[in-house]
């Protein structure tokens, strides 16, 4: 019998001929990620050390990746504090993928781990991150896990007790219309299956239309595959996975591809035509409360937001600069954008793309996880709505439990900072 | 005999349960003041109220998704509760069984703030409506770490054996 991408990658990290649905085993991993988060799983990892006479010791410092994202640069005393702390622990332990508040090698860790080439198709990647599904965008069985479980690896190399996970297979067919992107398709698969039509799943990405799909915008699909639940979301690795680490991740030494079996077995498949496919939003407060444009335009918006692991890639800004560019932002809102990388953010620069938006009267924000998750920067006042590219729409997501959050594609975001309302970018947003 | 202390609706994230302006906190001993946050009253009654270890939370579906943050788990074993949902989204679950949170996925739950609780080995029952409902048994993978007492000694054993 044949075996899934996920069943295929689980069982050679577990070092096993074959794996199902439901075994358990022991995956070694091949990257594990941390953010500021890795505060509590360094107090973790010495507790599991506490009275065993060993000195604490991380298994193998070359696979284990930090970067500073989510409250850069520190908002507060207690995050610079918990920021020297990680510093002074990655010194001790040898750990050097490690990505700093800085502007040549920062940004957000599901930006950052791609770009820098340290995801390659077939292996096991873990992050104490839920959005960790990101770079299955390149073959990799990857999924986020908390402070405690990656405490374990650090200690041990592998994940303790795994359960192989189902798969479902999604298969898009069709052409995207102009002004409609990858964002709108996992809304729309979102929105299909349920925020927990995936719990416990693993989600494969196929189709002609995945095929002709940039690693930037499959990135966009794996990041958002949790929010249907899903444990990981993968897209099989092809010349695109290639093209992108040869060309964008500068990765000069081999690279083994790793696809399903052809007699794979999938518990479930979900089949979507983009042809049709109109712009998509999620409305508050659940990413599965997904409408398409039309039934939402005319919703008048206070902030926009563009950026995020999700959607603060090159192509994501262009698309946004191209529609922005030489206008007005409305005064009726307020727009926001931050870059996903320093590297990002430079290339944005050197496009005009920066100038375009400050131009129009965005605020250009530092990489980093800033707005999305509410922690500081953009938060937003009671009874405002957002508008944003973001990932998360819940209760008190950006800051104030008393204030809404619709989910979108950097084109809607773009067009609709123009008008101050949810705005259909087609047809040059009339 | 358990107390239902809080009831809610289906999909209810982290953020919901430990809003990210609270993540620079994340040492268990700290956590528990934040709790539901956002909700006043019940954070309130969990941080001045005696809530008996063992009161119950019920929740709807995909109860703790979103967001890894073990925060969520951690904020709740500070009062020693137990989440009773119809259903419970995995990152939030496999945190609660590392952490020694209780957590039971009982499909069909109908139970109401200050209704009586009992769980045996098969059933939740409650007792103030006389309905009894089945749960899902606990899966020998995460079964193992429940019986260590949580993933910290369960690694420190797998450590010991390694060395």
């Amino acid at each position: 019998m044949g075996m899934t991408l996920a069943e295929k990658i689980l069982a050679r990290s577990a070092g096993l001929e074959s794996v199902k649905p439901g075994d358990i085993i022991e995956p070694k991993v091949d990257l594990a990620m941390s953010h500021e988060n890795a505060a509590l799983v360094i107090n973790q990892f010495m507790e599991v050390y506490k009275g065993t006479g060993l000195e604490p010791k991380v298994w193998d410092p070359n696979k284990i990746a930090i970067i500073f994202d989510h409250r850069v640069p520190a908002e507060s005393a207690k995050t610079a504090t918990n920021q020297k702390k990680i510093r002074e622990f990655l010194k001790e332990q040898g750990i050097t993928k490690f990505h700093e508040i800085r502007g040549d090698e920062g940004g957000i860790c599901h930006q950052i781990l791609p770009e820098n080439g340290y995801v390659r198709p077939g292996t096991v990647v873990v992050g104490t991150d839920s959005h960790t599904t990101s770079h299955g965008a390149l073959g990799a069985f990857a999924f986020g896990i908390g402070a405690t479980e990656m405490a374990a690896v650090w200690a041990l190399g592998k994940v303790l007790n795994v359960e192989v996970p189902g798969t479902i297979k999604v298969v898009v067919t069709g052409e995207f219309s102009p002004s409609v992107q990858a964002k709108d398709l996992i809304l729309h698969l979102i929105g299909k299956i349920s925020a927990q039509g995936a719990n416990f799943k693993a989600l494969e990405f196929h189709g002609p239309t995945i095929k002709n799909l940039s690693t930037s915008g499959r990135l966009t699909l794996s990041n958002m595959a949790v929010e249907a639940g899903a444990t990981a979301g993968m897209v099989p690795s092809d010349e695109e996975t290639i093209r992108y680490l040869r060309e964008t991740a500068y990765v000069t030494d081999d690279i083994e591809l790793m696809v399903p079996d052809s007699d794979a077995v999938y518990e479930q498949v979900v089949e979507i035509n983009v042809d049709d496919l109109s712009p998509q939003i999620a409305c508050p407060n659940m990413v599965d409360n997904v409408k398409p444009i039309e039934q939402v335009k005319g919703t008048k918006v206070h902030q926009i937001v563009i950026g995020s692991c999700t959607n603060g890639r090159l192509d994501d800004l262009a698309a946004a600069a191209e529609i922005i560019r030489g206008k007005k932002v409305s005064r009726e809102t307020r727009m926001l954008i931050f870059p996903a990388s320093g590297r990002i953010y430079r290339e944005a620069l050197e496009l005009g793309y920066i100038a375009d938006f400050m131009a129009a009267g965005a605020v250009v924000m530092n990489p980093g996880c800033g707005c999305c998750l509410g922690i500081h920067q953009g938060a937003l006042g009671t009874g405002e709505v957002a508008l944003s590219t973001t990932n998360r729409n819940f209760k008190g997501r950006m800051g104030n439990a008393d204030a809404e959050v619709y989910l979108c594609s950097p084109s809607v975001a773009a067009a609709s900072a123009l008008t101050g309302v949810i705005t259909d970018p087609r047809n040059g947003g009339n | 005999m358990s107390k239902v202390i809080y009831k809610v609706g289906d999909d209810i994230s982290t953020d919901v349960i430990y809003p990210g302006r609270f993540m620079a906190t994340v040492l268990p001993s700290e956590t528990p003041m934040f709790a539901f946050a956002d909700d006043k009253d019940f954070n309130k009654k969990l941080r001045t109220e005696n809530i008996e270890p063992g009161s119950i939370i019920i929740g709807g579906e995909n109860f703790g998704c979103g967001s890894s943050r073990e925060q969520a788990a951690s904020t709740l074993k500070g009062y020693d509760v137990i989440v009773i949902a119809k259903g419970i989204a995995r990152i939030f679950m496999q945190n609660a069984i590392n952490l020694g949170l209780r957590t039971i996925i009982a499909p069909a739950i109908e139970a109401s703030e200050g209704d009586e609780i009992e769980i045996d080995e098969n059933k939740v029952h409650n007792r103030t409506t006389g309905k009894s409902f089945d749960y899902e048994p606990i899966s020998p993978a995460r079964a193992s770490i429940v019986e260590a007492g949580g993933l910290i000694s369960y690694a420190r054993q797998k450590l010991m054996e390694k060395n």
